[in-house]
Formats: structure tokens, C-alpha cells, sequence
């Protein structure tokens, strides 16, 4: 689960631009691939998401989040009650990413399933077999139209601007927020004037024991220009041991999550009308980089937290 | 699954009927939960709807609930609206010597959940049987201490007079 570098990515549909790459052999069959992959992503619709269905899997959900990850979820009270709103995480835990299973959860149970809450992801996520059903959740392809639509419709719209690069970094830098200066997210909040909720999570990186994300690696196949993959991380992991790609997944390690959401930011309330950006960014950095470090404190050991 | 708590309390109904069906009391003694407030016109009665929040595990679980039967210093239950499943109920029921029985009883599951809710049930009914349990304590202590302070009020009236 990752990526909100929302506005600066293009895409028609929720679907990775097709681009084949160099004239190499290489590029050509990676090209191939993807667009083999990008076939399989059928459009994302914000009207999969069916409140029915989460409401009956909430029990199970509730079983992995509570007795697997310990999930405890703190200062939904900050979340405004109705409206568009942005909720803007940080992310961990490689592809399977346990903070946004223990995030849903709460939200779901706290608000209601009738609250509408999408979530913003990778192409290659919605692709995986057997992860079709996150759209029932509300995880929609991250592009600009998905987020637009569902800020529209008054929802809650969790992203993570880290995407892809935050969520593989080594597990040293498990306490450290690093959206990789992406601020589209708060192009989205100003479009749409809606405040921003940064939620805080801890924990998810210790659930592998995460050594690179190897962005050159991913430069030199060509893995961006296919698949919109800036990296092809390398992790120690269950079952597979050496982890590279992280394409299939892992068993996470039961590591304790911790969520805090925080009070909401109204941006032309607290920056005036115009806003400037790396004003906010830094702004939303420091608050959420200084929860982190609050939460890492409570912490007495990896993954048993 | 069900679950209830019962008690005995050293106050006449009426005394604990003034705790239960008041909204904004439920904060002061009901365990765990995280939020209790009032979501219709009337904020007591039958009709009247509540939204409450009870902690229970990594959530808040819950939702609206609605007031279905409203018998002053006998029973009040509620049914939910929205959320997980559940009905409740308080049950006072007069005993000699100005005492009353309370039961506070509670359902719950999710419809629909098969074998996971089940389990799901299974493994918070610990949780939620302490809440209701620790809930009849704090209800008692409160109802008691403010017959005593009722009491010792009432004596010093009489001194004075």
C-alpha cells in the first residue's frame, strides 16, 4: 500500500503511464510486462468500495490488528466528524503495510462503514493477486482523479506521500518520517480546501528487517519507466529469507503498531490565502516527525514494542 | 454473545434511575467507553439516540444506538442503529430495606460475520464482561456516596434547624 505523490503523476484512469522504455531488449520486455500488468488493473471506481462487506469482515480485521499487531489507535477525536479531509501518514512495512490494516480498522469502527474513507495506493498493489478485494475497502490507484473524486464527495482520503520510498527504507530509519519532498498532497488539500490530518504510525518497519531499497537497482532495470517503481527493496523476511522485489509480499513479523492522529490543519486559516509550500511541507514534517519521536520513545523493544 | 453484570446497590430505584437514564452522567461510570453523546432532539427517553463508543481491543467499537423501551426506576433498553450489533439493557428491580438489584446486560456480534465474528466474539468477551463489571462498581459507588451526601446534607439541615 503506498503512493500519494498525487499531483505531479499523471494517468488517465488510476493506471501508471505506458511508457516501454529504452530501445534495449531489457526495456522492451519490461515495457511488455507492464503494460501486461497495467491490463490486469481494471478502473478504479470509488464505488467499489462496499460498506456492507467492510462491516463483515471488521471482525477479522479486529482479530489481526488486535491480537497480531497490538494495534492501538489514538486522537480519532481530531479527525472532523463530517467532510472532505485529508489524512496524510506516514508508511511502513514494506507492500504489506500493517499501519493502514490497523488505521482502517479504527476509522471503520469509529466513524461507521458509512462514512465513506478511501485510501490511495500503488498501481502495483491493486494488481497483486488476491489484493482485489482492498478496493472493497475503498483503496483506490493513486492518481489526481481518484483523489479529486473522493475529496469531492466529502470522504476521508488517507494518503502517504512516501509512497513507495518510505515504506522499503532500512528498518534504521524506522523513526524517521521522510516523505521525499513530495508535496502534491498539499496541492490536493489547498484545491480542495479541506483540512489536513497527519496520522503518525510506529512499528510497521520492524515486521521485516528492511536493508535497502535499492533505488539503483530499480534505475538500472528500468523498473520507474515500466512500473512507476522507484525502488527494488531488499529485506530479510518470511518465508523467503533474502527479500528482494518484496513483489509477493512477506509475513510480517507481529510487531506493536501505534497510530496517533493529529489535530487537523486548516492551511488558509493558519498560512493565509496563499499558502506556501515548503512552508507547510516543513510545517507537517515537524509535527508529525516530533509525534514519531514521542512514539519511538514509549518503546522499550523491536517489534514487541 | 451475552453478557451481564448484576449488583446490589443501598439506594431506592429511583436513586439509581436518576444515574442510568441521565446522558450526561454515563461518562462517569460506564467503563471503557470512549464516548457517549447525544444524537437525537430529546436527550432522554425512549426515542432518544445515543452514539457510544467502547473500547475493546486495537478499537473503539460501537456506533448509534436507540432507546427502544423506557420505563422510569424499571428498565431501559437500547438497540443499535449503526455499528456493531448490540442491545442492552438496565434492569432495576426493587428489594427490602431500600435496596435495588441492578443488571446491566448486554449483545452483541456482527451479522454476517461467520466464523471470524465468532471468534472475533469469543475473544473480546473478556474485555467487555471487565467493562460491565467495573461499570456496576462505579455505578454503586456513585449512587451510594450521593445517598450519603444526601443524608449527611438532610441531618445537617436538621441540625441547623
Amino acid at each position: 500500500m503506498s503512493e500519494a505523490g498525487i499531483a505531479e503523476r499523471a494517468s488517465s484512469n488510476g493506471h501508471a503511464r505506458e511508457e516501454s522504455g529504452g530501445p534495449g531488449f531489457a526495456s522492451r520486455v519490461l515495457g511488455g510486462l507492464a503494460r501486461q500488468v497495467q491490463g490486469r488493473i481494471p478502473t478504479a471506481d470509488l464505488d467499489e468500495r462496499d460498506p456492507d462487506y467492510i462491516r463483515d469482515t471488521l471482525p477479522r480485521l479486529w482479530l489481526l490488528s488486535s491480537l497480531y499487531f497490538r494495534g492501538e489507535v489514538r486522537g480519532l477525536g481530531n479527525i472532523p466528524e463530517q467532510g472532505g479531509v485529508l489524512l496524510v501518514g506516514n508508511h511502513s512495512g514494506g507492500n504489506l503495510t500493517p499501519d493502514t490494516t490497523v488505521f482502517t480498522l479504527a476509522f471503520s469502527a469509529y466513524f461507521g462503514v458509512e462514512r465513506a474513507f478511501y485510501q490511495l495506493a500503488h498501481n502495483l498493489v491493486l494488481s497483486m493477486p488476491g489484493l482485489g478485494l482492498l478496493r472493497k475497502y475503498g483503496t483506490v490507484a493513486a492518481s489526481p482523479q481518484n483523489a479529486r473524486k473522493a475529496l469531492e464527495s466529502d470522504a476521508a482520503l488517507l494518503v502517504y506521500p512516501g509512497g513507495d520510498h518510505e515504506v522499503h527504507r532500512p528498518s534504521w530509519q524506522r523513526h524517521r518520517v521522510d516523505f521525499d519532498g513530495r508535496k502534491g498532497f498539499i496541492r490536493l488539500a489547498l484545491e480542495h480546501d479541506v483540512p489536513i490530518v497527519p496520522v503518525v504510525s510506529v512499528g510497521g518497519q520492524e515486521t521485516a528487517l528492511f536493508l535497502s531499497q535499492g533505488k539503483g537497482l530499480a534505475s538500472a532495470l528500468g523498473l520507474d519507466r515500466a512500473f512507476r517503481l522507484k525502488v527494488l527493496p531488499i529485506s530479510i523476511a518470511l518465508p523467503w529469507g533474502l527479500n528482494v522485489g518484496d513483489m509477493l509480499g512477506h509475513i510480517p513479523l507481529p510487531a506493536k503498531i501505534t497510530i496517533e492522529a493529529l489535530p487537523p490543519i486548516h492551511l488558509r486559516e493558519e498560512f493565509g490565502e496563499q499558502p506556501d509550500l515548503d512552508e507547510v511541507y516543513d510545517h507537517v514534517m515537524r509535527l508529525m516527525q516530533e509525534t514519531l519521536d514521542g512514539l519511538a520513545s514509549e518503546r522499550r523493544f523491536p517489534v514487541l514494542g | 454473545m451475552r453478557i451481564h453484570a448484576p449488583i446490589e446497590i443501598s439506594a431506592p430505584p429511583e436513586a439509581v434511575w436518576e444515574w442510568v437514564s441521565d446522558p450526561t452522567r454515563a461518562l462517569h461510570f460506564f467503563s471503557g467507553v470512549t464516548r457517549w453523546e447525544v444524537c437525537s432532539d430529546e436527550p432522554t427517553g425512549l426515542g432518544s439516540r445515543y452514539r457510544m463508543l467502547l473500547r475493546v481491543g486495537s478499537a473503539e467499537v460501537g456506533g448509534i444506538v436507540e432507546v427502544i423501551e423506557f420505563s422510569p426506576n424499571r428498565d431501559m433498553a437500547w438497540t443499535s442503529v449503526t455499528g456493531l450489533d448490540q442491545r442492552g439493557r438496565w434492569r432495576l428491580r426493587p428489594r427490602p430495606g431500600g435496596r435495588t438489584h441492578v443488571e446491566l446486560r448486554l449483545s452483541y456480534g456482527v451479522a454476517g460475520a461467520g466464523l471470524f465474528g465468532w471468534i472475533a466474539e469469543q475473544v473480546g468477551a473478556p474485555t467487555v464482561r471487565g467493562h460491565l463489571q467495573r461499570t456496576v462498581r462505579q455505578l454503586k459507588r456513585q449512587v451510594e456516596q450521593e445517598q450519603t451526601r444526601r443524608r449527611a446534607a438532610a441531618r445537617r439541615a436538621a441540625r441547623a434547624a
